[in-house]
């Protein structure tokens, strides 16, 4: 009897522990506040020539391209979609404290600008909440009308073909080939779909993995990316990652 | 393709950055100057000419240029300084090239501090004004033009250069600050008004020779024209910007020139918060509610949208015409968006077509005083170099400039170029050489806005208020008289506009505090300085010890 007793309260000890545990970061992620937009009810929103809707959104810092002029740009994801954050207004205080994870609060306006559907002119508050995006394989969609559902969210691709870049036969172009302190460009395509992509210097610069990795390329090289699925006149990726294909 | 977009705005997000950056730029010239003030504002000594030119020496300068991404202006910078160094065996040019000019004015401005600046740099009035706050920190070229011997046409050169009155008075005149020469252009260009004239013709219109701003608005309102479901009668689509305007500054500051209305004095007093600029306010609005007018910054480039058949009238750079029209050999769009549409050229709409008046814009060139002469001297034969007509003509064909000197726009190799527009679509592009035309046609034409410290601001603020304006109708707000008296007061203080752009024609800022950074670089210094003087009083007390 006492053993039978001793496994019960060991088995209830357990029990209590796990549900003291904090709950997984991706349900904390489907939890909108009062009066806050599902994605849903953000990517329905229409950006018209003469209206230009308000936004409340509750979103999760992914990275963090750049700030100036107390005004940043931010990747940011929830559990259902992204949200790129362009040229908010926001403190250096505020800025250091947006780290990957940080859920933060963003009332604003929606833009589209080339295609990129962001959030302008908004106010961004912190919230309790943490959620990191792992990178959801899109490959298949590319080519498709669906991969722009997956817009600047952080995204791979799998098992690319590096394609020469222009006339030259180059397999990367830099955006000042001079100096080399601006953004690079390369092409991959797989079953004759290509993908314009981009290296973004104000994300990841001339000193990162990802820049020398493609400045590395040569056209025909098998590379797995990943990056945030940033838009102009199409699907053109802020890459991060730059890995031989496995 | 990325789209790299020359002249003065560039592509995103440089040209975003470029916007954003501006403001942060004047603290740190003013916080800069504030430190040349702890100094007792030593500078430089005043540039004088040198009796000769020193070639016993060897001489090391360094050129700062902006190229548009353009391989082919890359090679001319390149050529230029090899020919110039087989002339000149004791000078050598060491090219650093930039994509935009608000990095080469953050640099510039970053270096003055150190007095690393370079010796030559391509640049805008605009900006030399802010680089001249600093003691005698650019050379005045008056000396250097005038001069019988390295001057224009001067007898020592090595090379054909400009020849004397060789640069055209209307751009050599924008040069001029407190009326002193302190640069010289290098390029110019225009706007233009790039059409789908498909477009227009389908409404029951024709394309004047000369575009009206009532024209533009009610050809873009009859484009806005939607059926029950939202598609646009004139191109089928969901989506069309009827009008879109690259540089909203340029837009409200020509739009008042043609008007006759204020913008700012020559020695910057403010004059653009008038009844003129109410009134367009308004107008724009109208037209954005109509939904026939948009801008780059919101909406996208307007080549893209013109080649996509989503826009009537785009306005951008006489340097942008490669992007524009059908058969443009630059490309942001996939083919598969591209429309077949024929393209007209146009000035910028006018409010008197019978005097039509556009803004003259470009890169020019200015040299950085050094404390040995002859460095400046060097740089000024070079800067002469990039002025001959095989650099002035080359580089104006790979876009839509015109070249700066009477000789170049007179060589025949360059006249036979301009006859063959439509040839082909790379170099003989026809659009392109129709604004090349444009310009040559309309020299006359041209204005510039006054120059003085601040003057860069307050063109931001031009743009800024067309920019609020259309944001804030498309946000379903109200824009009257109450809405327009805060927009004037906002960006009069978000551009400071009532201390001259923030930094005063006397060189001292008036910024309000401090920021942290400037204080405790300031703490920093006066630590150097309290320790360097302990260390001297540390020593004297030693040596009379020893003594």
């Amino acid at each position: 009897m006492k053993k039978i007793i001793a496994i019960a309260l060991s088995v209830l000890m357990v029990l209590s522990l796990f549900g003291c545990q904090k709950k997984p970061a991706e349900t904390e992620a489907d939890t909108k506040g009062e009066g806050v937009m599902t994605y849903d009810e953000y990517a329905a929103l229409e950006v018209k020539e003469d209206n230009q809707p308000a936004v409340v959104i509750e979103t999760y810092v992914q990275a963090k391209q750049s700030w100036w002029d107390d005004k940043a740009t931010l990747y940011t994801q929830d559990k259902d979609g992204a949200y790129f954050l362009y040229n908010i207004p926001c403190t250096k205080e505020l800025y250091d404290k947006l780290v990957p994870g940080q859920k933060i609060k963003v009332t604003g306006y929606k833009s589209v600008w080339s295609g990129e559907a962001e959030v302008v002119d908004a106010n961004i508050e912190l919230e309790d909440g943490n959620y990191v995006a792992p990178a959801q394989d899109v490959t298949a969609l590319l080519g498709t009308e669906d991969l722009v559902k997956k817009q600047n969210q952080f995204v791979s691709f799998k098992g690319m073909t590096v394609e020469a870049y222009d006339e030259t036969g180059a397999a990367f172009a830099y955006k000042n080939p001079t100096e080399k302190s601006d953004d690079l460009y390369f092409k991959v395509s797989k079953d004759g779909k290509t993908l314009d992509c981009c290296v973004e210097f104000y994300l990841t610069g001339q000193d990162t993995d990802v820049y020398k990795a493609v400045e590395n390329l040569k056209v025909g090289d098998k590379v797995d990316l990943e990056g945030f699925l940033y838009w102009y006149e199409g699907a053109n990726p802020h890459i991060t990652s730059v890995t031989p294909a496995k | 393709m990325r789209r790299f977009l020359p002249d003065k705005t560039t592509g995103r997000p440089a040209v975003r950055a470029l916007w954003r950056a501006l403001p942060a730029a004047l603290l740190l010239a003013a916080v800069l100057f504030l430190c040349a003030g702890c100094h007792g504002s030593r500078g430089l000594p005043e540039f004088a000419v040198p009796e000769a030119a020193d070639e016993s020496r060897t001489f090391e300068l360094t050129f700062w240029a902006k190229n548009d991404t353009n391989k082919s202006q890359t090679a001319i910078y390149q050529k230029a300084i090899e020919e110039f160094e087989a002339l000149y065996p004791n000078v050598h040019v060491n090219l650093r090239l930039y994509t935009d000019y608000g990095k080469i004015y953050n640099d510039v401005i970053t270096n003055i501090a150190t007095n690393t600046t370079p010796n030559i740099c391509i640049t805008y009035p605009d900006h030399i004004a802010t680089y001249r706050t600093g003691t005698n920190v650019v050379a005045p070229l008056d000396g250097l033009l005038a001069d019988e011997r390295y001057g224009l046409g001067g007898s020592q050169l090595r090379f054909e250069g400009a020849g004397k009155d060789g640069i055209r008075p209307e751009f050599l005149s924008e040069c001029y600050l407190d009326g002193q020469l302190f640069a010289v252009p290098f390029m110019r260009s225009t706007e233009a008004c790039y059409i789908n004239q498909d477009f227009v013709e389908a409404l029951g219109y024709e394309v004047p020779d000369v575009l009206t701003w009532d024209f533009i608005w009610e050809v873009a309102e009859a484009a806005a024209e939607r059926d029950a479901d939202g598609v646009y009668r004139l191109n089928g689509q969901k989506v069309m910007f009827p009008f879109i305007y690259k540089s909203t500054d340029n837009m409200m500051i020509q739009m008042l020139r043609q008007l006759d209305a204020g913008y700012s004095t020559a020695d910057g007093e403010i004059r653009i918060f008038n009844d003129t600029t109410r009134r367009l306010l308004k107008e724009i609005a109208g037209h954005v509610k109509a939904r026939a007018f948009s801008t780059f910054s919101i909406t996208g480039y307007p080549a893209n949208f013109l080649n996509a058949g989503q826009c009537v009238f785009a306005v951008d750079s006489t340097a942008g015409s490669t992007w524009m029209g059908s058969d443009a050999p630059l490309l942001d769009i996939s083919e598969d968006k591209l429309v077949r549409f024929r393209t007209a050229v146009r000035p910028v709409p006018q409010a008197d077509p019978e005097h039509p008046q556009m803004i003259s814009q470009g890169p020019s060139i200015c040299l950085f005083n050094k404390a040995d002469p002859q460095e400046v001297l060097w740089s000024w034969l070079f800067t002469q170099y990039l002025l001959s007509n095989s650099v002035q003509t080359a580089y104006a064909e790979t876009e839509g400039y015109v070249p700066v000197t009477v000789p170049a726009r007179e060589d025949p190799q360059y006249l036979d170029y301009l006859s063959r527009a439509g040839e082909d679509n790379n170099e003989h592009y026809s659009v392109k050489i129709e604004a090349t035309q444009l310009l040559l046609d309309h020299t006359a034409d041209t204005f510039v806005t006054p120059v003085y410290n601040g003057s860069a601001s307050l063109r931001d603020a031009a743009g800024q208020m067309i920019e609020n304006v259309t944001k804030s109708v498309r946000r379903q707000e109200t824009v009257d008289d109450a809405y327009l008296d805060k927009l004037f007061s906002d960006v009069t203080a978000l551009y400071r506009l009532d201390s001259h752009g923030g930094v005063s024609a006397g060189g001292k800022a008036d910024l309000g505090p401090l920021p942290r950074t400037a204080v405790l670089l300031l703490a920093a210094l006066a630590l150097a300085w309290a320790g360097i003087g302990c260390w001297y009083l540390h020593e004297k007390r030693r040596e009379k010890r020893g003594a």
